[in-house]
């Protein structure tokens, strides 16, 4: 039976409540309101995990989200399993199972523990200079060198839990809701501000919600009664929101943040269905208020890493807010007068403390008095050189500094514990702060960076500012915030404040030892194992930038990103550098402060919220019909209709030649049409399109094709003459959106001067082409009222018209070489159109058909599909398309880069067709196209854009781009693939009724 | 000579506790005159001075760096190598970099921890199909290794991709190119710089150009905030900051500068061990030799040169992720960073002469310049060194983009219909 | 994640717009009397200005409007916005 180190109830730990958890397949109990970290503190349980590098032991070093030891798996082997997670910030809850990371067969045996063993050959950056021999093997190295990496393990299974996201607009933002931040929101909100404050932990109040001391007083009051009462005032502000559990993670530009909710996590299992667990807030506040807090500082020296090593002030949290004592015997190191702090709560609990050594020669302050009054040794002038206990620290020795603290002198005293707190002081968390953009300043005095310029509307209060006594904060928070806020009258008159401290502080950051450096194991960053060693064999290799020594030592790259370390790191660079603090740059704080989950940033945006969907108004009827369906941009498209047994080929072949030899029938709908209105909408067009447009007649449609300004294609589609001043012109349906774009930059920014007025209409019509040797009987039954003579209706025209009382568009206008009609009616009648026209065709083998088909058909026609048989690299003269280039109009989008030097030229890929010299061999889209291929290099003479088996020609047909492809026809050329060449002859690109007879058909 | 480094340097140094390592490159201040100074410390950079002491027996070079050497998009890109382009040129460069990239560690005497774990594209739509099949031929016909997978030799070659037909945009096929993989940013920048060291090229840091001197059309030196320093030659490989560079030398450059964002997750043990990317979706992952995955976002349509983009790109790209690996949406994002990628209308690079006699530029990278490093690096010293560009870089000079001859990578694979 | 003040809407998120680029190139009234030197120059060149830029965004999620704003690249700060034909700021 382990040991019970729970001394006594706390406000925040829930006694009748108690909660069983398995850690490392030990079932343990723990109470409600505990962390993981806390309720197995009280459980004794010190060794939590092992290092990443070294595999050392490693125990929870901290209360907070700093800690970089501290990671387990969560629920290993489920779908809800997480890598990672740290230990301080999980609350507990009924059948929670952790296990440790990165070690086999088991966090007290692990076997990788041999390359703490090897340390001496794995100095930092060692991969760098090794594992090159022989050239072959670094991809066998690096087989073990992954599988020794990582430290958790990635789920296996889709996550069965939601997220979600929401907006927030506020006035005032807070960000941590200890002493400063709770006193921010009380003046905030009562005036008038629309203020949110957020706190990452589950309970308000920070670390001043359980300074119980006598020797820490606000108005006379113990602070922690007097900030409660303040709790319980702002808790009834109509105006302020309060938010625990949420954590900021990012802080961007123009006061936008990041926070992330957690509404579940601290949840049984079982009560977490259909529940949201993570909402992402999207915050956008007119201003924003850090009260972030400080992290306290480890100390730097040989094999501060063992288990039972915590900091001073975690040491503090657990015994006066969870009642959790961390040891039995306990040591405390520093070098401010936190630890005493730290101490008064373990005296005052009875919880022995061996001695407390001090880097400081002289200290004065009522705390140390009233120590040494209960007879704690203090050994003044001292520093730990080295620690003891594998699994779990059992001791350490001592020796004095010297005067300016570079050496230990004197003889070494060693002395038992079973858990030790350290106290380096206090870095104020300004990582939100430099996200946003905000530059910082060093403070000599105490070697803290404090902010100094806000990028944004934003201010710094309580210790994240560097005011770090209790004192600085309440005062300077009061005055601050009512300047920021623009507060004439607060709450907040004077303080009368006492505290058993003083701010001296003696900072060493790499404390000497009577071992050279070289044989220590001082570690900066506890996660990857980088030591001071580390940085200093860096700098001795000419790695100077902050930068750099991270990158070349890997410190600050762990999954705490350095919170503890980076600042060690710094000053040990500037001491070995002789040069000030912050001169080879202070490192940057990324986003986020916490990692973030993935599926907190994605939201509701999966599975089919991924994108939106875009479905015709007849999408139903394909779906009952059997349609299989092609994702073309967002829209669904019928690909082809398969009856019973039919493969795609055999679907396609079947609806190819129902199409031409009966009636074919297809969802156009989803092409972009855009309405174009105003009294220069001709001129508009003839600026747009490179054909001329002036002359069309009301009532005429027209193919038009659209370059890019270099001359490129970039759109093509037919355009109708509605009116005098009024056409529609339909686009590709994956270009429509960014057509309409170009139209409407050209409009507004370089033809101001055009009466034009553009709209997409797309969504609202349905586009409902027929075609075929039947189509004309078909729709004449639908509409019956409409002359569908070739006099009054002839090819490439259109007609208002109703089908019965409703309006509707009819043109006559053909993608396949047949004849071919095309019914636009708003949207909500196309389905009932569609079936009518499925009604009246029946008689005429009326088939449906998809964009296989459709593509099939066209090809057969040579008609291009722009975006295959074109690839921005195509002129329509390449494309042989000569004749619909003006030559007489002055200018249209990307005339003038036809002309230049390499697109005048004759021999660039240029459109044909492609016939197989076995009319069966079907040839693959994406195949090159080559005149030699006994020439090595191979020279690719083009590639082929389209293929079918055309059943209607009773061949294999293709469309292709060559180099110089139009001076080729009849010319034999070669399809070299994998296993074998296909042999093919450049024909004309139309292989189907080259007269366009079939446009008037006459069955 | 400098310290070999290898398995024994390292046991014989530990009897020593490293204390005897020699620096890996000096820090010099720099000369009043070189024959040639390179601008901008990154990968390409330093790459081009170690070829031009190496290849071209130039030893009296600097390269002068604003920050911290491989501090910019060096070391801020997502690590991945491949040649499977499709035009020509494209694939001449590329592969002609990926050779370089084969013995890179062996030649640096530095381990640049090239992985050829395979780089595999995705098709989402019936396009990508064709566009990654024509892309396989060509790479075939040039000489590149290149696949075409189907879906189920997408999943078996990565299995934790979601290759279910049910998805939004189901994965339809992909191609792999396996000689393709990543390497260690930092080391590559370093490695270089190390090895130029060692031939005697000043690298000097902290050194930012201020402005470039010409005399008529002729380049005469450049104003530094280490004071003037007079060169013959001066190539510029300035990525992002190339514009900057440009407008000192009065001279205008096809290139927009936008930022370009990255993430990674907590590291955990192997679970992707190769690179997948798709462009229909965006979304490019890899898992680094740390365990962390490496998730490459897209840019910004905005010029900015502030190396942070907006977090609509982040989110889209997760988006992305979780479509295509709905296992990794309890992984957490540890952090993410901005870069700020040059680029090109046609995207791809310039490595070519410029107007001004003695000024060259190496620029337009785009979002996938480093890959090319050590390519890039030989051939514009070849260019800078010859005043002529190898042919291997001729189709990439700045006289294309009046000509029209573009090489168009991107516009290879456009949308439609 | 900069705020745009759409002229015509009020301040919106970026997102919402789309960037145009460079402002205040105008298209040559007169492309075929260039040499193709000077059409390049038109098509292709840029500033790419590292400080305040004039550049062209079009509210796309929105009113559709294009207009102009003063950004410095350098940080994202957007000092002014203008309307389409306006003449750019002198400060």
């Amino acid at each position: 039976m382990s040991k019970n180190l729970r001394f006594k109830s706390s406000k925040l730990v829930d006694e009748t409540y108690r909660v069983s958890f398995k850690f490392n397949d030990k079932t343990y109990y723990g109470y409600k309101g505990d962390t993981l970290a806390s309720a197995l503190l009280a459980n004794d349980v010190h060794l939590v995990g092992r290092s990443f590098k070294y595999h050392r032991p490693r125990g929870i070093m901290t209360a907070g989200s700093e800690e970089p030891n501290a990671i387990i798996q969560l629920h290993d082997n489920t779908s809800r399993t997480e890598p990672n997670v740290r230990a301080t910030e999980i609350e507990i809850y009924e059948g929670l199972v952790a296990s440790s990371q990165n070690c086999w067969p088991s966090v007290n045996f692990d076997i990788g523990g041999i390359n703490n063993i090897l340390s001496p050959i794995l100095p930092a950056g060692f991969y760098y200079k090794t594992f090159m021999w022989p050239k072959s093997f670094w991809e066998k190295y690096e087989y073990f060198i992954r599988k020794s990496a990582g430290l958790g393990k990635s789920p296996k299974e889709a996550d069965p839990d939601i997220y979600e996201h929401k907006y927030i607009h506020c006035d005032v933002l807070i960000i941590g809701a200890g002493l400063s931040g709770i006193m921010a929101a009380k003046m905030s909100a009562k005036n008038g501000l629309k203020t949110l404050l957020v706190d990452e932990k589950s309970f308000l109040g920070g670390s001043t919600i359980y300074d119980n001391s006598e020797f820490s007083k606000i108005n006379n009051q113990i602070t922690s009664s007097w900030l409660e009462k303040e709790i319980n005032e702002i808790s009834k502000l109509e105006n302020l929101e309060i938010k625990t559990r949420t954590s900021v993670a990012a802080f961007h530009g123009y006061n936008f943040l990041l926070a992330r909710e957690n509404l579940t996590d601290h949840l049984p299992i079982n009560q977490r269905e259909n529940k949201i667990r993570h909402r992402l807030l999207k915050i956008r506040a007119k201003k924003v208020i850090s009260a972030t807090g400080a992290i306290e500082r480890p100390l730097i020296f040989d094999n501060n890493d063992r288990p039972g090593i915590l900091l001073s002030s975690a040491i503090k949290k657990y015994i006066d807010l969870y009642g959790i004592a961390c040891g039995e015997n306990n040591i405390l190191f520093t070098n401010n007068d936190t630890a005493y702090e730290t101490a008064m709560s373990l005296v005052q609990r009875g919880i022995k403390i061996n001695a407390i050594i001090d880097n400081r020669e002289e200290i004065e302050s009522k705390l140390s008095y009233e120590l040494e009054k209960n007879n704690i040794r203090i050994f003044k002038g001292y520093t730990v050189v080295d620690t003891y206990g594998y699994k779990r620290i059992n001791g350490l020795s001592i020796m004095q500094l010297s005067k300016d603290g570079q050496k230990v002198i004197g003889k070494k005293i060693k002395l038992s514990c079973d858990s030790l707190g350290v106290s380096g002081g206090w870095t104020p968390a300004v990582h939100l702060f430099t996200q946003s953009g905000g530059k910082l300043k060093f403070r000599e005095d105490d070697q803290v960076f404090i902010p100094n310029k806000y990028p944004s509307d934003q201010l710094s209060i309580g210790s994240c500012n560097g005011d770090l006594s209790l004192e600085d904060i309440t005062t300077n928070t009061v005055l601050s915030v009512k300047k920021f806020l623009n507060i004439n009258k607060t709450d907040y008159k004077t303080f009368e404040i006492i505290t058993g401290i003083n701010k001296s502080k003696r900072n060493i950051w790499l404390l000497p030892s009577d071992k050279i450096l070289g044989k220590t194991k001082s570690f900066v960053d506890y996660q990857n194992d980088a030591t001071a060693k580390d940085i200093k064999l860096a700098l001795r290799e000419g790695f100077r930038s902050i930068e750099h020594v991270k990158r070349y030592t890997t410190t600050g790259m762990g999954t705490d990103q350095g919170k503890l370390g980076n600042m060690h790191a710094l000053g040990i660079i500037s001491e070995t550098a002789g040069t000030k603090i912050g001169e080879h740059g202070t490192t940057t704080f990324r986003p986020p402060y916490t990692p973030l989950t993935f599926g907190t940033i994605v939201g509701r945006n999966v599975g089919e919220f991924f994108d939106i969907i875009r479905r015709t108004p007849i999408h139903d009827w394909h779906v009952a019909n059997n349609a299989k369906f092609e994702n073309v941009g967002q829209w669904k498209r019928a690909w082809y209709y398969p009856k019973e047994n039919e493969n795609m080929h055999q679907a396609v072949q079947r609806e190819s030649k129902a199409a031409r030899d009966y009636a074919g029938i297809l969802d156009a709908s989803t092409l972009g049409k855009i309405d174009i209105q105003g009294t220069d909408a001709s001129e508009f067009l003839n600026r747009v399109y490179t054909n001329a447009w002036s002359k069309l007649a009301i009532g005429k449609c027209r193919y038009g094709l659209m370059l890019n300004e270099d001359g490129m294609v970039y759109d093509d589609g037919v355009t109708t003459r509605l009116d005098e001043n009024h056409y529609i012109m339909t686009t590709t349906t994956g270009g429509a959106a960014n057509v309409l774009g170009k139209l409407e930059d050209y409009l507004q920014t370089e033809w101001p001067e055009l009466d034009v007025y553009l709209s997409s209409v797309t969504d609202h019509y349905a586009t409902i082409s027929v075609c075929g040797p039947h189509s004309k009987k078909i729709v004449s039954k639908v509409i019956p009222d409409l002359d569908f003579s070739d006099e009054k209706f002839p090819h490439m025209s259109f007609k208002n018209t109703k089908i019965g009382q409703i309006k509707c568009r009819v043109m006559r206008i053909s993608f396949t070489g047949e004849q071919s009609y095309e019914i636009n009616i708003q949207s909500n009648y196309g389905k009932s159109v569609w079936e009518k026209c499925m009604e009246e065709g029946k008689d005429f083998n009326i088939t449906p058909y998809g964009t296989e088909t459709m593509h099939l058909l066209r090809a057969e026609k040579g008609f291009i599909i722009v975006g295959q048989d074109t690839d921005a690299t195509m002129t329509p003269i390449d494309l042989q398309m000569d004749w619909i280039v003006s030559k007489k109009k002055y200018d249209f989008i990307g005339k003038r880069s036809l002309y230049r030097s390499d697109t005048i030229k004759d021999d660039r890929k240029q459109l044909v067709g492609l016939l197989t010299e076995n009319p069966k061999e079907v040839l693959e889209e994406g195949a090159q196209i080559v005149a030699d291929i006994t020439k090595s290099p191979i020279e690719m003479l083009g590639h082929v854009t389209s293929s079918y088996y055309s059943p209607n020609l009773n061949k294999s047909i293709a469309l292709g781009v060559v180099k110089g492809g139009k001076k080729m026809l009849g010319q034999k050329l070669i399809i070299p693939m994998e296993n074998k060449n296909i042999n093919v002859t450049v024909a004309h690109p139309v292989f189907l009724d080259e007269e366009g007879e079939r446009l008037n058909a006459k069955l | 000579m400098k310290n070999k480094y290898s398995i024994f340097s390292l046991i014989k140094n530990a009897f020593s506790y490293h204390e005897n390592w020699e620096k890996a490159w000096k820090d010099p201040e720099p000369k009043k005159e070189y024959d040639a100074v390179i601008v901008g410390g990154g990968g390409h950079g330093l790459a081009t001075a170690y070829y031009l002491a190496k290849k071209h027996n130039m030893k009296n070079i600097a390269v002068v760096e604003k920050g911290w050497i491989g501090g910019g998009n060096t070391g801020r890109n997502t690590t991945i190598i491949r040649s499977n382009y499709l035009w020509d040129a494209s694939a001449g460069l590329y592969d002609h970099a990926l050779k370089i990239w084969e013995g890179l560690s062996q030649e640096l005497n530095y381990n640049v921890m090239f992985s050829q774990r395979g780089v595999m594209n995705l098709a989402h739509n019936l396009q990508d199909v064709r566009d990654l099949k024509r892309r396989t031929h060509a790479n075939r016909l040039n000489g590149i290794d290149a696949v075409y997978l189907n879906t189920k030799e997408v999943k078996k070659f990565c299995p934790i991709i979601n290759t279910s037909q049910d998805i939004r945009y189901p994965v339809l096929g992909g191609t792999l190119q396996r000689r393709a993989g990543t390497a260690r940013h930092d080391a590559v920048a370093w490695g270089y710089a190390r090895g130029a060291d060692e031939m005697g090229v000043d690298i000097i840091q902290n050194c930012e150009v201020k402005g470039v001197k010409r005399n008529g059309d002729t380049v005469e030196g450049i104003e530094t905030t280490k004071g003037f320093i007079k060169a013959k030659k001066i190539g510029v490989v300035a990525a992002g900051h190339s514009s900057v560079i440009a407008n000192m030398a009065g001279l205008k450059l096809p290139l927009e500068s936008k930022p370009l964002q990255a993430l990674v997750s907590e590291p955990v043990k192997p679970i992707i061990d190769t690179v997948v990317m798709s462009n229909a979706v965006h979304a490019y992952v890899s898992q680094s030799d740390k365990g962390e995955l490496v998730i490459g976002a897209g840019t910004d349509d905005y010029i900015s040169y502030s190396q942070k983009g907006s977090h609509d790109i982040v989110e889209g790209t997760l988006n992305a992720i979780l479509e295509l690996y709905p296992i990794f949406s309890r992984m957490r994002m540890l952090r993410q960073w901005g870069g700020i990628v040059d680029i090109c209308p046609d995207a791809s690079p310039i490595i070519s002469k410029t107007s001004i006699k003695g000024l060259y530029f190496n620029c337009g990278w785009g979002t996938g310049g480093f890959k090319a490093t050590p390519g890039s690096g030989d051939l514009f010293a070849h260019t800078i060194a010859n005043d002529e560009p190898h042919k291997l870089n001729a189709a990439f000079n700045l006289n294309r983009f009046v000509s029209g001859d573009l090489v168009d990578e991107h516009g290879a694979a456009a949308v439609a219909h | 994640m900069f705020l745009i003040n759409c002229p015509f809407c009020g301040e919106r998120e970026q997102s919402e717009f789309k960037a145009g680029g460079e402002a205040h190139i105008e298209r040559p009234k007169q492309p075929t009397e260039l040499s193709d030197d000077e059409w390049a120059e038109f098509l292709f060149m840029r500033k790419n200005i590292k400080g305040v830029q004039f550049e062209r965004w079009n509210h796309a999620h929105g009113c559709r409007k294009w207009f102009n704003i003063a950004r410095d690249t350098s940080n994202d700060q957007i000092k002014t916005v203008y309307k389409m034909g306006e003449k750019p700021p002198v400060e």
